[in-house]
């Protein structure tokens, strides 16, 4: 199944696809687009990925969760495209036979996810301004190239 | 004069705002063999703003990272990744 996305995420969905009936625990994360960064106040964003990398890293990120917690199923959905503010940017539904291993994989998930997969944020400040999130940047943003707006 | 073994021809992709500095997101480059990724980042930074790359980027060859140091096959697709930000 394809991570990434350009459509609204189904938190409900995923959490339907990793249910089963010796799996008692489900523990969910969905990342949501924040009205402020590092000091800016944002009203939009973009996020663009390297996709046929990001896909397969995914998939690898799942595949580590299911060795460490066998017993565990874990969908993860990732959009790309145009955001708003309060947007679903992420959604992860891990289950498990008991809440312990649902937490633990759905922390997995999320973290190796930031760390690993080759997705990019280029947020639309409320100055007007422009930027790339860059968590090794001081301030965790660069200035990004102003663009001739494009919605005519 | 080069024949066309010596030759290692690769796609490079540049994200983000790498794309932003380079003015494009996809080019192909002729390098001499032997070829690694230090020597796609060495000519990408003789482009018009490739002076703005770091030294050190990730990087990722055939969609696996990689290092500077990983050498390159004719046909190979590179990638210089900025900074990730998913999440």
């Amino acid at each position: 199944m394809a991570v990434l996305r350009e459509t609204p995420l189904d938190l409900t969905a995923l959490i339907a696809a990793v249910t089963s009936s010796e799996r008692g625990g489900i523990a969910a994360f969905l990342g949501l687009v924040r009205d402020h960064d590092g000091g800016h106040a944002v009203e939009r964003l973009e996020y663009s990925a390297y996709a046929p990398m990001a896909e397969k890293e995914c998939e690898t990120i799942l595949a580590e969760a299911r060795a460490r917690w066998p017993m565990a199923q874990v969908a993860l959905e990732h959009r790309v495209g145009a955001l708003a503010i309060g947007d679903a940017a992420v959604a992860i539904a891990a289950a498990a036979p008991h809440r312990d291993e649902a937490f633990a994989a759905c922390r997995y998930v999320i973290e190796e996810v930031k760390r690993r997969v080759p997705i990019w944020k280029r947020e639309y400040y409320a100055d007007g301004s422009v930027g790339w999130v860059d968590p090794t940047a001081p301030g965790g943003s660069v200035p990004a190239r102003p663009e001739v707006e494009r919605r005519g | 004069m080069t024949i066309a073994s010596d030759v290692v021809t690769v796609q490079v992709l540049l994200f983000a705002r790498f794309a932003e500095l380079l003015g494009t997101e996809r080019l192909v480059l002729d390098l001499s063999r032997p070829a690694s990724l230090q020597s796609v980042l060495d000519r990408l930074m003789m482009l018009p703003g490739g002076a703005g790359l770091p030294p050190r980027p990730l990087l990722a060859r055939n969609q696996s990272q990689a290092t500077l140091d990983t050498q390159l096959e004719d046909g190979d697709e590179v990638a210089v990744l900025p900074p990730l930000a998913g999440g």
